[in-house]
């Protein structure tokens, strides 16, 4: 293997090393075959495993996640692909209401474990269908599990994690991340969910963010190292389940809070975050929390006009300076 | 069909008749809270279709599934037992009676969000298809979902990959409250689109148990030769409203008069009748039944609610609920 992956090879390489040693592990999805999918995340699938495990399927999303699950319900390990994370909305049923419901309504007896991959986030100019953060959606209905990697190591060790778990996972790729490029991990790496990672040490403000949001918080963190602001950045990975032991003993040692969302700030996972700190952390805190977040908009086209709408490093710099000073 | 095997089926759709009507009277009595559907009327499509199963075929119904859980081997106390919220619910009291589930006999489900669960039956054949197993699935569904994205999503996509899989419509001439024949384009709700999907669509009479049976069966064998999917359109009448809250009354009672006189039990009998069985062997088959219902009553009303705990149980494969480390 070379000596850096991309983010988007690592998507397909993840997959693959679970298709590998797993036979029940296949694909279906809109263009993952021979195209090798849309943001070229499933390049080389077909052809290593062949068009039984990996399936081209019509645009039919409701039928994608569907037939995935019942696929799941029958001892297969289904990986299915909704290109855009917009579009989890044509299928929302599925995941706001059967998949995740099925263990518990049938008192535990039946189990479904599936992978939901889809391109999520902003920052490409895809326009408001295309562009938008979708994992709040997700993150509000109980029995999904959420990845949401950073980097090329941790997409093939989240992905390892997800596909073996026996509980559905909603599996975020950011789309401004997949040209990103990183370390290949060791063979049999795996991340599991509800780790989060402190991917840069600080004393004086813990950031709290999540993939396309943790390069902006680790630049803002060296723009602040210059000013003798000394953050640490923790990067979630995974929403559910949600690292709080993490944040909170971050929290212990800087005792500010901010944490740095894509999507927007009604709703977002930032306020369950600070929820929980307000909740059980409260004395750990020595100045009010701040939630940098998207605006409370659609995702406009213009380059121009995004970066009104996504938090961008000024924005979290100016936040941060403001809490160091409080 | 030979008497022995009618004869069986007439005491499993008595037992199911006989389930529906406890399952009404102890709602009415205040036993069962929530809401039922009841499939009084509709017997003969789960029991005839079940007799044309394997024993390992997937079943995936709606919200109106008590004749498919029991038809597939779920018992009346345990069906009884769920809707009375006892701990020994055929789901421990978490799914109710519109979610009943007897995953051990591959009876995966009943879903009350309507069509939902065909793409679900779909993967189920597909997943078959992968493993190898001459598994087939089947999906039974009212006249209303045929209207639902999924359910043409569901017959493309099986069509497309050819999978062995069934979809059979239980047509019982209202889509809820409305008539379907008001709100839909075709005048065969289910087999009408079939061509459109380049797959066989058969209309039965979904009283006729020997109908149904012989339709289901022969589409069955078609699928697992891999010859694909195929729609079984079969027309039937709820003996009740739609759930407990409706007394049906924009039904028109010769049409009502018209289908209660067309009885699948009725029409079993008869069939039995002619084939030379004895009246007393068949009220024999029908006292069991009652017995047998009597019994899970009594079984369930003296079953132990939940432990309020449960509620935090099963979210996850883990057993638990825990959302946060």
């Amino acid at each position: 293997m070379a000596d850096v992956i991309t983010y988007r090879e690592a998507v397909a390489e993840g997959i693959a090393r679970e298709m590998r040693r797993d036979p029940a592990v296949v694909c279906l999805g809109e263009d993952i075959g021979e195209a090798g999918g849309v943001f070229k995340t499933t390049v080389g699938l077909l052809k290593e495993f062949g068009p039984e495990r990996v399936w081209d399927t019509p645009i039919s999303e409701q039928a994608i996640v569907g037939a995935a699950m019942g696929a799941a319900m029958t001892g297969m390990r289904p990986v299915a692909e909704i290109m855009f994370s917009d579009f989890l909305a044509c299928c929302w049923d599925y995941l706001a209401n059967e998949i995740p419901k099925v263990r518990y309504m049938t008192g535990g007896q039946v189990t479904v474990p599936l992978v939901v991959r889809t391109a999520n986030g902003g920052g490409l100019g895809f326009g408001a269908q295309h562009s938008q953060a979708t994992e709040n959606w997700a993150l509000t209905v109980p029995g999904l599990k959420i990845a949401a990697p950073t980097t090329p190591a941790d997409v093939i060790g989240m992905m390892a994690a997800a596909i073996r778990s026996d509980d559905p996972v909603v599996f975020f790729e950011h789309k401004g991340l997949l040209a990103s490029k990183g370390a290949p991990p060791p063979p049999d790496h795996v991340v599991e969910l509800g780790r989060a990672a402190v991917v840069r040490e600080g004393a004086d403000v813990t950031l709290v963010a999540l993939a396309s949001m943790v390069p902006v918080a680790l630049e803002a963190a060296a723009r602040l190292a210059e000013e003798g602001i000394d953050a640490e950045v923790v990067d979630l990975r995974s929403l559910i389940p949600l690292d709080t032991a993490a944040v909170l003993a971050s929290l212990a040692k800087t005792s500010r809070l901010v944490t740095v969302e894509e999507n927007p700030y009604q709703g977002g996972w930032g306020a369950t975050v600070v929820s929980v700190v307000a909740d059980e952390g409260f004395d750990l805190l020595d100045a009010p929390v701040r939630r940098i977040a998207g605006e409370c908009v659609p995702l406009p086209f213009a380059d121009v006009l995004e970066e009104q709408v996504i938090p961008t490093t000024q924005k979290v710099v100016a936040a941060v300076r403001g809490l160091a000073a409080y | 069909m030979d008497a022995t095997e009618l004869l069986t089926l007439y005491e499993r759709m008595a037992l199911v008749r006989r389930t529906e009507k406890a399952a009404h009277d102890l709602f009415m009595s205040g036993l069962v809270k929530g809401t039922t559907h009841l499939a009084a009327g509709h017997e003969a499509i789960a029991v005839g279709a079940s007799a044309a199963l394997r024993d390992d075929d997937y079943v995936f119904a709606t919200y109106r599934g008590h004749h498919h859980a029991l038809a597939r081997g779920a018992t009346p106390e345990e069906c009884l037992a769920e809707l009375m919220s006892r701990a020994t619910g055929l789901c421990r009291a978490k799914g109710g009676s519109m979610h009943l589930t007897k995953a051990s006999r591959n009876m995966l489900g009943s879903y009350a969000i309507v069509g939902a669960h065909l793409p679900m039956a779909v993967g189920a054949a597909w997943s078959a298809r992968l493993r190898g197993t001459g598994q087939l699935a089947v999906a039974f569904f009212g006249d209303g979902a045929t209207n639902i994205g999924a359910f043409h999503e569901a017959l493309n996509l099986a069509a497309v990959w050819k999978l062995p899989v069934l979809f059979v419509c239980e047509n019982n001439l209202y889509m809820e409250y409305t008539p379907i024949a008001d709100v839909t384009a075709v005048a065969r709700p289910a087999a009408d689109r079939a061509p459109a999907y380049g797959i066989p669509g058969e209309v039965v009479d979904g009283n006729d148990v020997v109908a149904v049976r012989e339709t289901v069966g022969a589409l069955a064998e078609r699928a697992r030769a891999g010859g694909g999917p195929a729609i079984v359109e079969a027309e039937t009448y709820r003996h009740f409203g739609h759930s407990r809250a409706d007394p049906a009354a924009y039904r028109p009672a010769e049409e009502v008069e018209r289908w209660l006189k067309h009885d699948p039990l009725d029409l079993a009998r008869g069939r039995l009748a002619e084939l030379g069985v004895e009246e007393e062997t068949v009220t024999a088959a029908d006292e069991r039944a009652r017995d047998a219902v009597q019994k899970a009553v009594e079984a369930a009303k003296n079953a132990p609610p939940p432990d309020p705990r449960e509620a935090l149980t099963d979210v996850w494969a883990d057993g638990g609920a825990a959302w946060r480390t």
